[in-house]
């Protein structure tokens, strides 16, 4: 009994429960990743606004933000604790639940079955539970701000001893810190579930035809992300157990022995701090790639569709993906240069993160060959496609600069490294979910956003965060300090107080664009132009059914891929592009 | 992939049908053959048959991938850390050690079934082979904690805590996926077990296996 011969049917799910909330169809959950980080980005844009309100203007009151927050406002001014809460959840929540929950859980989650030709994941009950202990773990972080104590000040990367001690250490290094590693720790498993899953669903769902090397490029960079979270959440889980019972089981396995905080003997066994880092890193590395490569996905699928040729060095394109995803898990050492690596150990770090811009180059000389000579139509996903590639090199350039020891060692800890992985790991992977946002809104939701209040948003989103981001260059290398609430009191940072003021109105603009973008998506959704089948002429599977996609995506028909995923201008072609599904063409190929 | 052993007595129409027997060629049967979707994204999934098989192995790459972390924080703390001073192996360990491996091999046992009796009755064995190792642990860090050698005191002794406690956690969850098979199968009105499903259990639980092996040697031969 063949079980392919007979297309397959999908009884909808009827009740609203099972439809919207506890769904299975891989599609509504990619829309619940979407909102519950469409949540989490305000709110982290939001804690960075308040940041940099005082970082602008230290002796400035602001009665009314007291009567918001008593106890980070006292007297009108962010206490400096308060302000190390905010820079500890803004980067925690913009790193798991907008970096890694949008890219994967959302659009990954949506289209990764859709454009292999599957009518779901391999495991929908797993990507389920996947999303809602995602769900789970936000509630346990956004809790932390709730709890005595408040939002853990240790930063995203919690370092210990300070992670490991208690409160006796600091404010919000109570229960906050508590919270915050439960949340990271089902986090952990969330994800882990997720990229089983997404595994899984590449090597054996794959429609008839569709080879590894049919396969668009935005699922070759969800497959090497999920592969990428499949080995490094774990060690994070790792340390964040050990963490845990460092804090309540009694451990040492990071507070040093004869350790003295606030006049006080901390007891220890003799553990090592530098442990954590070691843990952490070996996650965090990855972690970058995690929220970065599927961006670089999404810009190679929108250069292609929008220059209207294919992908420049398609094959080079998936090795660069693999060698980049399999390098970063070598790298981890560079975030440590100063804490105490053995100098050779450091040097064979720092070779190893310079080699991660030769992949980088050919993905850059590749995206760039791909627009070469091509017919561009310059949509917003388009904008936003180029707009990732600028921000690719303007970050990745300073990648260079910051992996060799010798020069890290000046810039560790000032604002050129925040310059540095805001522009690369922040900004350029948002710019990839916005491109993906304009690109896969008609098919998601089966309307087109406006164009023009889009364009409008990229011109000043695009200006606004070289704004902020290329002064802060300048700043670090003048020597300012990062995680300092207050500069002024140190003579040397004096004088870049304009320069804070400066990128603070960049941020208040910038932050005002993004307005524009929520208006333009609920516009959208509700109003907007009803979207036809293939509105932007692609190729890939997604635009073969209909906006939205039934139930299981292409209507209980059977597929078989004949075509790569960009054939864009082939000549002998009757249309500028060939969808993947189209018959072979007369002429040989 | 195993080959199932199908007997002839149990394969026609019988009213137990559903002892499935893997349709052992390629491109066979489908790994998932419930029936009955209660998540309603229908029955039809098509599944290749490894597809149990491939998530678990991802799952159990994972699963090493935090040992690893473990044991490298082991590795540093032992080499680094002049507080450290190992603990003898508690005696009964080995005995629990025992109990493991032969749990390993009823599974074995089960699997290899040739008729449901034989397969409920092995299976019925593993679980409590499984249960008694797990209560044993208890009692060894009960043992433990009477001779003053607790999770907070010495290095050695809080990465045994650690150690065979996160151990004890993934095996907990594999004697309830046992538990769950089993009961299935002792239950007349339910179904036996699925190959795929016993196949993917008892290939997480030989790796809990061999992962514990793994642990003793770290714990206490590696010097």
């Amino acid at each position: 009994m063949s079980d392919s011969a007979h297309p397959v049917v999908h009884p909808a799910p009827t009740t609203f429960i099972r439809k919207w909330v506890f769904s299975t169809d891989h599609k509504i959950i990619g829309i619940q990743y979407y909102f519950l980080a469409l949540i989490a980005v305000f709110t982290g844009l939001a804690l960075s606004v308040l940041m940099r309100l005082r970082l602008a203007w230290p002796a400035e009151s602001w009665p009314w933000l007291e009567k918001i927050f008593p106890l980070g406002f006292e007297g009108g001014v962010m206490s400096p604790e308060f302000y190390l809460a905010m820079l500890t959840m803004h980067g925690t929540i913009m790193v798991f639940f907008v970096l890694t929950t949008a890219p994967q859980g959302g659009f990954g989650n949506y289209f990764l079955p859709i454009q292999i030709g599957a009518h779901d994941m391999a495991f929908p009950v797993l990507n389920m539970l996947s999303f809602w202990v995602t769900f789970l773990s936000m509630g346990v972080m956004f809790a932390a701000f709730f709890v005595a104590g408040g939002a853990p000040i240790s930063g995203w990367t919690a370092y210990a001893p300070l992670s490991a001690l208690g409160e006796v250490a600091g404010p919000g290094l109570g229960s906050g810190q508590d919270l915050w590693i439960i949340s990271i720790a089902l986090f952990c498993v969330a994800s882990l579930l997720g990229a089983l899953n997404f595994i899984t669903t590449v090597l054996n769902m794959r429609a008839k035809g569709m080879s590894l090397m049919k396969m668009p490029l935005t699922v070759w960079t969800w497959f090497t992300t999920a592969i990428l979270a499949l080995l490094s959440f774990p060690v994070l889980l790792a340390a964040g157990i050990l963490l845990l019972l460092d804090r309540i089981g009694g451990t040492s396995f990071f507070i040093p022995a004869g350790l003295v905080v606030s006049d006080t003997v901390i007891e220890s066994s003799g553990g090592s701090p530098i442990l954590w880092q070691h843990l952490f890193w070996f996650f965090g590395h990855p972690e970058v790639y995690i929220a970065i490569l599927p961006g670089m996905g999404v810009t190679s699928q929108l250069l292609a569709t929008f220059a209207r040729k294919p992908v420049f060095g398609y094959h080079a394109m998936v090795v660069a993906i693999f060698a980049i995803g399999m390098l970063g898990f070598f790298v981890w050492g560079h975030h440590m240069f100063v804490s105490g690596l053995s100098p050779f150990s450091a040097l064979v770090f720092s070779i190893l993160t310079l080699a991660i811009g030769v992949p980088s180059a050919i993905k850059t000389f590749n995206w760039l060959g791909t627009l070469w000579g091509g017919k561009i139509r310059l949509t917003t996903a388009m904008l936003f496609a180029i707009g990732f590639v600028s921000l690719f090199v303007s970050g990745g350039i300073t990648g260079l600069f910051l992996g060799q020891t010798s020069v890290d060692v000046q810039l560790h800890d000032t604002y050129f490294p925040v310059a540095h992985f805001h522009m690369i790991m922040g900004v350029a992977a948002i710019f990839g979910i916005l491109g993906a946002t304009y690109y896969w809104f008609p098919k998601m939701f089966g309307r087109m956003l406006h164009e023009g209040l889009g364009k409008l948003h990229f011109w000043l989103t695009f200006a606004g965060v070289n704004a902020i981001f290329i002064p802060m260059h300048l700043m670090g290398i003048m020597g300012q300090l990062r995680r300092y609430a207050e500069s002024t009191e140190f003579k040397f940072m004096e004088p870049l107080q304009p320069y804070q003021e400066f990128v603070t109105i960049a941020v208040f603009v910038t932050a005002a664009a993004q307005l524009l973008f929520l208006v333009n998506f609920f516009w959208g959704m509700f109003k907007g132009k009803k979207a036809t089948e293939n509105p932007w002429e692609a190729t890939t599977l997604e635009w073969i059914t209909a906006s939205p996609p039934p139930h299981d995506n292409f209507g209980g028909r059977e597929l078989v891929v004949h075509h790569g995923a960009y054939e864009y201008g082939v000549p002998g072609a009757p249309r500028d592009y060939v969808m993947q599904t189209d018959p072979p063409l007369e002429s040989g190929k | 992939m195993p080959v199932a052993i199908a007997p002839p007595e149990v394969k026609p129409p019988t009213d137990k049908g559903d002892l499935v027997p893997e349709s052992g060629g390629p491109g066979g049967g489908s790994g998932s053959d419930r029936r009955s979707d209660r998540w309603g994204d229908g029955g039809g999934r098509r599944l290749r048959p490894d597809s149990y098989q491939l998530g678990m192995w991802l799952a159990l790459a994972s699963i090493s991938m935090m040992f690893i972390g473990f044991s490298s924080a082991y590795i540093l703390g032992q080499g680094t850390n002049s507080q450290w001073r190992a603990m003898a192996a508690p005696p009964f360990v080995w005995i629990n050690t025992v109990i493991l491996l032969a749990s390993s091999l009823s599974l074995e046992l089960a699997r290899r079934a040739a008729v449901a009796s034989e397969l409920k009755r092995w299976m019925t064995v593993t679980c409590l082979l499984g249960a008694a190792f797990l209560v044993g642990q208890l009692w060894i860090w009960r043992l433990l904690a009477d001779q003053g050698i607790y999770l907070s005191g010495n290095p050695h002794s809080s990465f045994f805590y650690l150690l065979t406690g996160v151990h004890g956690v993934h095996l907990l969850g594999g004697v309830a996926g046992l538990a769950y098979l089993t009961a299935r199968a002792w239950s007349s009105a339910a179904r036996i077990p699925a190959r795929a499903s016993l196949n993917v259990t008892a290939l997480y639980w030989h790796f809990m296996d061999g992962l514990w092996i793994y642990l003793l040697v770290l714990l206490f031969f590696w010097r």
